[in-house]
């Protein structure tokens, strides 16, 4: 039998308050198996990790078991620990007496006698486990980006720069994504485009991004080091390996619908690009509005097309790319203001979401960055800005904070001013959030500067009259109730996770939040990474944040990427299932529970094969197999048996 | 009072990290259950349950990752066939199938893992000593 060495941990007093130590050590002392048992104050530090070091050599140990706090924290601190005195990492094992006993039990009898069982059901589990080695996994050494907004592009061309390749994804036809619909940037002012279009630019000239736009993922398989990914090409009816971009087909066709780039305020052609520097600068062609797709007749833009790059007859294409990481960057919708009942729930056409103010503002938007308003075209005199739509309201919408709707919304007053410099621009906030280096300078900036007038309290109701918008709230430092005749209103609608992106987070496996954002794999310590390996976040599919936390984030993803293919493998955890070709019977039930494709039948042989890179060591199989043959290691039936012994024994 | 012992076996990506979270979170729950933690609940053997009961537990109690969230794609799915139909099969060789359950707690559901080793503890309790 293994000598087993127990060592208890008091965390402190995090254990000791509610687990008698003695008793514990009393009770296992004389346990099967259990050759030395000792307690230490913080088994994690280092004189703790030390001691344990020390024994195992002292001792002679085989395995140990330390009970402590979670596997999650600390199983990594003493597998390392007892690797450097020669022990194979899975001969320690942890008993975790803390977040399952001594913190959720009051009583101290009782969470003593049940740190007792979950003790020795560990060390039933540690006598028989087995020494393994990793599986090494080879990985390519190729990223995939999904989204190419800033955040995209931004993660994108520092892996690039990295040396290694990228296949950019995004479904619209032009990358760039939200960044590139915003005028001026807070709290600096600088033109959005001005920034932005130069990193387009180094994306489509980088040699290492091979950029697919108006794409979309539809199936994700594999693992981490070995993605496979197929992609749907989507139809733009354009060769663009012919086009030139020379715009002939945009300036003569007859057709023009609402912009989606200028959030429904400008037009577009049916063939178009969504705004002059878009990247790569090809049209799409959208069918559903096309002349000749609904009555079979026009072809102005292929009869005028000089290369003759218009072909009709192209149809979706399917793609598959193997990569060894994931970005996901797919970025946010703003909250629908048809879902505003009190705000006019999109029917008022003065009444407008923050994005399309952006289009207003800018310079390359439909009124060429002057400010005016939709419905008639008159320049507002009094625009009302509201923060908080949809967002900080768990009520009737969401609980939580959109994080920048405080700066924007700022910010548009003050761009407002400077374009309508006899405007008077309001601000109606909850609270106002500047957190963000030269923000509440801004901030302050935008009410001396700029007079903006900051109104403390929410809007109850607004409805048109005489051409004007009436808006009724309360300021609350006054307690006066306020009634507004603007010619505009803006609403700072709640930062929403872009359409699709939870059946996206579906197909690669990853988790997200009851308000749909993505779920990173530590809230404070692992930020950028999911929690399947190789699949790492970026930007606001993650939480609403500004442009240089998404860039920061962003660069945090690349660098995960960038340190997951600094070596040419990766290892893998051993605990998958084998077989016992004694007993396998052939009977193939483990290879159709395998969700890996790990498990062959070899017909000729009557039993199957594992493939140990494939294995995720899920246990599936083990649990299907009824001779016994499929164990998996470390979790073997009579290592699962004896633990619910030893749990049941007292 | 009957003191009924339970055993729980959870998965290491949803149910443990839940149980985990209550623990962060101070929370209390009745002590009859100590739980085995497994890579997925799917590892667990229909066996694995006949074995419990035949040792003396009173109450079995599985937890997996919510439909669609499990870690390894489809083991959760695998796990609610086999205990459905484990449950008719206990029934039927005399013990109440109430004494098993299976439940999906995610790694952010601490207050639930919490409750709902709570209820399961009561309903056991009610059940009374499983005697076969």
């Amino acid at each position: 039998m293994k000598k087993i060495g127990v060592f208890v941990c008091h965390c402190g007093i995090n254990i000791s308050s509610t687990v008698d130590i003695e008793a514990v050590k009393e009770a296992l002392k004389n346990y099967p198996g259990v050759t030395h048992i000792e307690d230490y104050k913080y088994m994690c530090s280092d004189p703790g990790q030390n001691l344990l070091k020390e024994r195992i050599k002292e001792k002679g140990l085989d395995g140990v078991v330390v009970a402590a706090c979670s596997p999650t924290l600390h199983e990594n601190t003493f597998r390392t620990a007892v690797m450097l005195v020669g022990m194979n990492l899975y001969n320690c094992e942890i008993a975790n007496i803390r977040e399952q006993c001594s913190w959720v039990h009051k009583d101290k009898k009782v969470a003593t006698k049940k740190a007792k069982l979950i003790i020795k059901s560990v060390v039933e589990k540690a006598l028989l486990n087995e020494e393994l080695e990793p599986v090494k996994v080879p990985v390519t050494r190729r990223a995939m980006v999904v989204g190419a907004g800033i955040a995209g592009i931004q993660a994108a061309l520092n892996i690039a720069n990295s040396g290694y390749e990228v296949v950019l994804v995004d479904k619209n036809p032009s990358i760039g994504g939200r960044m590139a619909q915003l005028s001026e940037t807070f709290p600096t002012l600088d033109c959005s485009q001005c920034i932005l279009t130069p990193k387009m630019v180094e994306v489509s000239q980088n040699k290492n991004i091979k950029l697919m736009t108006y794409s979309e993922v539809v199936d994700v398989s594999g693992f981490v080091g070995n993605f496979k990914v197929k992609i749907k090409k989507k139809v733009k009816y354009v060769d663009w390996d012919k086009c030139n971009g020379c715009g002939i087909c945009i300036e003569k066709c007859p057709v023009t619908v609402s912009s989606e780039f200028n959030q429904g305020v400008g037009k577009r052609k049916v063939i178009y690009t969504p705004f002059p520097q878009a990247v790569p600068n090809k049209p799409v062609l959208d069918a559903e509005n096309c002349t000749y797709f609904i009555k079979g007749k026009c072809q102005i833009c292929k009869k005028l097309c000089p290369p003759d790059a218009v072909d009709y007859t192209q149809v979706d294409e399917f793609v598959e790319e193997e990569v060894g990481a994931i970005v996901v960057a797919t970025g946010y919708d703003t909250y629908d203001i048809s879902n505003m009942e009190e705000f006019g729930a999109g029917k008022i056409p003065d009444v407008i979401d923050g994005l399309t103010f952006e289009r207003l503002l800018s310079s390359s938007g439909p009124t060429n960055g002057e400010v005016r308003r939709p419905s008639d075209g008159k320049i507002p005199k009094e625009v009302v800005f509201i923060s908080c739509v949809g967002s900080r309201d768990p009520e009737h919408h969401f609980s939580y904070c959109s994080k920048i709707c405080c700066m924007y919304s700022a910010k548009h007053a003050m761009l407002y001013k400077h374009r309508v410099p006899d405007g008077q621009p309001f601000i109606f906030y909850m609270d106002v959030r500047t957190g963000g280096k030269g923000y509440e300078e801004f901030y302050q900036r935008a009410q001396e500067e700029d007079k903006v007038i900051y109104l403390r309290g929410k809007v109850s109701k607004l409805y048109r009259e005489d051409g004007k918008i009436v808006v009724c709230g309360i300021d609350t430092l006054s307690g006066k109730y306020v009634e507004l005749n603007a010619d505009m209103v803006v609403l700072a609608t709640a930062i929403r996770p872009s359409a699709g992106v939870n059946e996206f987070a579906r197909l690669l496996k990853i988790h997200y939040d009851e308000n749909g954002f993505l779920t990173e794999a530590h809230p404070k310590l692992r930020p950028v990474e999911s929690l399947s390996a190789g699949i790492y976040l970026a930007g606001c599919a993650q939480a609403p944040k500004d442009i240089p936390d998404t860039i920061a984030q962003a660069s945090g993803a690349a660098a995960m990427v960038a340190n997951l293919f600094a070596s040419d493998h990766l290892l893998h955890e051993p605990l998958i299932a084998g077989v016992n070709e004694d007993l396998c019977s052939g009977c193939g039930f483990c290879v159709t529970v395998c969700p890996y494709d790990a498990r062959k039948l070899n017909k000729e042989e009557g039993i199957v094969e594992v493939n140990e890179v494939l294995c995720e060591g899920c246990g599936s199989c083990s649990a299907s197999c009824p001779s016994g043959a499929a164990q998996q290691k470390n979790f073997t039936d009579t290592q699962l048996v004896n633990m619910v012994k030893a749990i049941l024994k007292d | 009072m009957f003191d009924p012992k339970i055993i729980a076996f959870y998965c290491k990506w949803c149910t443990s990290a839940g149980a985990d979270l209550a623990g962060t979170s101070r929370m209390t729950y009745k002590p009859n259950i100590v739980g085995i933690r497994v890579m997925c609940s799917s590892r667990v053997d229909p066996e694995h349950i006949l074995d419990a009961f035949k040792n003396g537990a009173d109450g079995v109690l599985i937890g997996g990752c919510h439909p669609g969230d499990c870690h390894y794609e489809s083991g959760n799915y695998k796990t609610q066939k086999r205990i459905t139909l484990l449950k008719k099969m206990i029934n039927d060789l005399g013990i109440d199938k109430n004494r098993l359950r299976l439940e999906w707690i995610s790694a952010a559901e601490g207050k639930r893992f919490a409750k709902v080793v709570d209820e399961f503890t009561d309903e056991v309790q009610k059940l009374g000593k499983l005697k076969i």
